[in-house]
């Protein structure tokens, strides 16, 4: 790291202690594994962005079903790809960090499982969902009878008003009942 | 990119006033609003910057407040981090330019100042929060467990980290305020009876067997009660030695308390009222993935673990209960039971013969019994500790409960079983410190006959003859039950330990050695099927950790060492486990949440607390001290040294208003009181809990009406 634009400025680094839920250390530990992605014509670059696959490659993503999703829920490039700046990769270890509120986690949670983007989770999110949990093989998914009773039953426990959908509001009500959220939804690098 | 959501606005700031404009979720830079109201502020006061009129001097400095808010809470916004920065630095812009503006007028001088300094305290709590999370010990390897095993596991290690850190405090406050000032400050080694190894001890004192008894030299140093001289004052300080011995003792009874009871009503806090049963499929649905597992070996048990837990549910929700062999079952799970109370039974009795015997054995001069005899007691303990829980594994297949009932059945049995054998053990230390104070009377009455034999010889001689000296080392002694209750402990824990490491090694490593490199020429496959790799016992562990500290907790006061000798347990055990557990242990197949149990093994440490001060109270209120030894030898009971120093040390007036207060007719209401309190505070909250059941009720109805 011998070039400056790879080094972090003292002032960026305070406003992002300020805008983030990171300390200083874990802001230096993001930017050098970031760096350690980037090729080196893009090190010289000032916001580079990172394509999706390199992301994927980092173990600490390699391993989640929803990396994808997570990706693409982060990214803020026009092309919808899920490539990463440093800034969103920030924005990444902020939400999924030890001190971030529940009201952040979740909301960011509710847009990682909306898997078509249209504000609200319905049947085919849900299915996905399952789908992504249970993992690749064949013999490990659930079959269409217990798909359709574990969806009726998680929309009869969440569903509020009953529009057969799970809208932001009714999953932060459910999440934040839940012991286990806040410290399951956390990634540290 | 959600289209939808511009409608829904999520107010973070509580004080949000109009004329800042509602934050809403959207992508879209919110500059373009701001900006146009920072411009009319900026016209409003570079065109008057002297003449404000009060009403717009009061608008100004709300509008500052709350920008400053916006600020603190922008951390919280999930907006992207451009928009962030954007809308940080034109607040802070903001900001700087109206807070020259705003301290024009009086006090001008001071608003600067309180600006500065509030810019200097947060910059140093800030600074401050890094450095103290920079300290945190052994972060980095509880990370490589988390993202291996999953967040069960790695609760323990927290849970161990935890532990140590009580155990520094409870080590700072006996070493700083007990060991340190009696070594430094005190009579030293030889000079009086207490402090000096007896003449028919000394050939043997420095023997490694004898040191590793805890008897010799080690006995008669700073480690052990009997060592404290009972002198009120000692060194140029004055320092206070008995009534800080006293209040060391209380003092870390009562920092436990604190510590366990405040994380426990932390960890109910963050939990929630528990409303385990509503969200069943929903919380399996979106919390039960572990963003930490980073492993993908574990990413795969995890999702196994998933499937089966979602087709498990499935079923209990569709499957009725089936009456046939309802008998059949009730019947075995009273057998279970039944054999488990045997096993207790049985565990309580041996330990209280082995005690007995080897009280006959300390009678019959410990020299003539082999190493087993001897340490009999504490090798039986830990021996029971080990084998009943898997005996009550076994007993448990015969009940075929759910896994979770089965696990919670498991460890209030484990739990029974460690409680019973502390207790015997306890019930037979107190048989042998009543055997003690018989022959302390005994000696008392020898050294009578001995002192008169002394002076026999002189007495013709001189009459008024001057006290001779004899060399501490001939004195006749007492046998001091404190030391001897401490040696006990001190012995317990380092055979606890032992066996635990020992246990590790041969059951972990040296299983996983054996079935990886005898595999290859084995008939079956070792590693699918028996013996395989083990895997962490997360559940034993931890109960292991609290019965330690448990004793901890009940010896503490007769051996002020046993918080530093903990204090290097726990720090060898975090290191040999992490090892032990990232070498040879794989996987749990049953991912169990370890949250659920977290409020759970606090209030068996909290339990564990009141059980262990309860000896430790009983022995410091009635049983005389000894007459020649520790800090508290001379008086009629331990707690005499509050009603001396209350009396030498305090004002005339402080002590009669201690008696006033500590009237039963006074402290006797104020319990009742406490009681009416309880009863009151428990009530609301059980009328909220319903309160709460109601509105959601309600929720449910008016929302079902509108559709």
């Amino acid at each position: 790291m011998g070039t400056t634009a790879s080094k972090l400025g003292k002032d960026l680094l305070s406003e992002y202690q300020e805008l983030t839920f990171l300390t200083k250390q874990e802001i230096l530990c993001a930017h050098k594994r970031f760096t350690e992605l980037l090729t080196k014509d893009e090190k010289d670059l000032p916001n580079a962005r990172v394509p999706m696959e390199r992301i994927l490659t980092l173990p600490e993503l390699k391993s989640n079903p929803f990396r994808e999703r997570i990706c693409h829920v982060f990214s803020t490039s026009e092309d919808k790809d899920g490539s990463l700046t440093f800034e969103d990769f920030l924005d990444l270890l902020s939400a999924f960090s030890d001190s971030a509120t529940l009201e952040i986690k979740s909301h960011y949670a509710f847009r990682i499982f909306d898997f078509d983007d249209d504000g609200t989770l319905d049947r085919g999110d849900l299915e996905k969902l399952v789908n992504c949990l249970t993992g690749e093989t064949d013999d490990t998914r659930l079959t269409p009878e217990e798909m359709r009773q574990l969806i009726s039953n998680i929309l009869e426990e969440s569903d509020i008003d009953k529009d057969g959908t799970v809208n932001l509001s009714e999953f932060q009500h459910v999440i934040s009942r839940s012991p286990d959220f806040v410290s399951s939804f956390k990634i540290v690098l | 990119m959600l289209p939808a959501e511009k409608n829904t606005c999520v107010i973070h700031t509580d004080k949000c006033k109009d004329h800042i404009t509602p934050l809403c979720l959207s992508s879209e830079p919110e500059t373009s609003e701001a900006d146009d109201h920072e411009d009319d502020d900026n016209e409003e006061t570079e065109v008057r910057p002297e003449s404000l009129s009060p009403e717009e001097l009061e608008k100004l400095k709300e509008a500052m407040d709350e920008r400053k808010k916006l600020i603190q809470s922008l951390r919280g916004k999930p907006w992207p981090m451009k928009q962030k920065l954007d809308t940080l630095r034109e607040s802070q812009e903001f900001v700087e330019k109206h807070e020259g503006a705003l301290g024009k007028g009086r006090g001008r001088k001071l608003y600067a100042y309180k600006v500065m300094m509030t810019k200097k305290w947060m910059k140093f709590q800030r600074d401050f929060e890094n450095f103290k999370t920079a300290c945190i010990p052994w972060e980095m390897k509880i990370k490589e467990i988390e993202s291996h095993f999953g967040s069960s596991v790695a609760s323990y290690f927290i849970f161990l980290r935890w532990m140590y850190g009580i155990n520094m405090i409870l080590f700072g406050l006996t070493f700083g305020l007990v060991m340190v000032p009696e070594a430094l400050m005190g009579k030293s080694y030889g000079s009086i009876p207490r402090k000096t190894v007896p003449r028919a001890e000394e050939a043997s004192a420095m023997d490694f067997a004898v040191l590793w008894d805890f008897g010799g030299y080690a006995q008669y140093s700073v480690l052990f009660y009997g060592y404290y001289n009972n002198q009120r004052a000692i060194g140029w300080l004055k320092f206070r030695m008995p009534l800080s011995y006293f209040l060391v003792g209380v003092g870390t009874v009562a920092y436990s308390y604190m510590v366990v009871i405040r994380t426990m009503a932390r960890n109910a806090n963050e939990s929630g009222i528990g409303d385990d049963n509503s969200f069943n499929f929903s919380w399996k649905m979106f919390t039960s993935w572990d963003y930490l597992i980073g492993n993908p070996e574990t990413a795969d048990n995890k999702f196994a673990s998933i499937t089966t837990s979602f087709k498990e549910a499935i079923l209990e929700e569709q499957e009725s209960l089936k009456d046939d062999n309802i008998h059949l079952t009730r019947f075995l799970r009273v057998l279970a039971n039944f054999l488990v109370l045997c096993c207790l039974a049985g565990s309580g009795y041996l330990i209280y013969f082995v005690v007995r015997r080897s009280q006959k054995f300390t009678l019959d001069g410990l020299e003539n019994h082999t190493w087993w005899e001897r340490n009999e007691v504490n090798m039986v303990m830990s021996l029971l500790g080990m084998f009943c829980p898997m005996l009550f594994d076994v007993i448990s297949t015969l009940e075929n409960y759910h896994p979770r009932v089965a696990l919670q059945w498991q460890l209030g049995r484990i739990f029974a079983l460690f409680l019973g054998n502390l207790y015997t053990f306890i019930i037979a230390l107190m048989d042998e410190i009543n055997i003690k104070r018989e022959e302390e009377n005994i000696v008392k009455f020898n050294i009578t006959m001995w002192e008169a034999s002394l002076y026999n010889g002189t007495l013709m001689e001189n009459s008024t003859a001057p006290p001779f000296t004899i060399h501490p080392a001939d004195v006749p002694r007492g046998p001091c039950w404190e030391t001897m209750v401490g040696q006990e402990f001190v012995r317990l824990i380092i055979s606890d330990t032992m066996m635990t490491y020992i246990t590790l090694l041969i059951g972990d490593f040296l299983r996983a050695v054996l079935v990886r490199f005898l595999n290859n020429c084995w008939c079956w496959d070792l590693e699918a099927g028996f013996p395989s790799y083990s895997e962490f016992d997360v559940s034993g562990n931890v109960l292991g950790l609290i019965f330690n500290q448990g004793m901890i907790w009940m010896g503490a006061f007769y051996a002020p060492c046993l918080p530093a000798l903990n204090v290097l347990r726990l720090h060898v055990s975090m290191y040999l486990q992490c090892w032990a557990v990232m070498c040879c242990n794989v996987p749990q197949e049953r991912v169990f949440k370890a949250s659920g149990s977290n409020n759970f093994y606090m209030a068996m440490l909290l339990v564990i607390l009141f059980l262990s001060t309860l000896p430790a109270i009983y022995t410091i209120v009635t049983i005389p001290p000894s007459f020649d030894c520790g800090p508290f030898s001379g008086k009629k009971r331990m707690f005499d040294v509050i009603h001396e120093t209350l009396e030498s040390d305090f004002p005339v007036w402080f002590s009669k208003v201690f008696s006033y207060a500590s009237n039963p007719g006074l402290v006797l209401p104020f319990i009742l009181l406490m009681a009416l309190a309880i009863y009151y505070l428990q009530s609301t909250a059980k009328s909220y809990k319903e309160a709460n059941v109601e509105l959601k009720k309600k929720v449910q109805m008016v929302t079902c009406n509108e559709i």
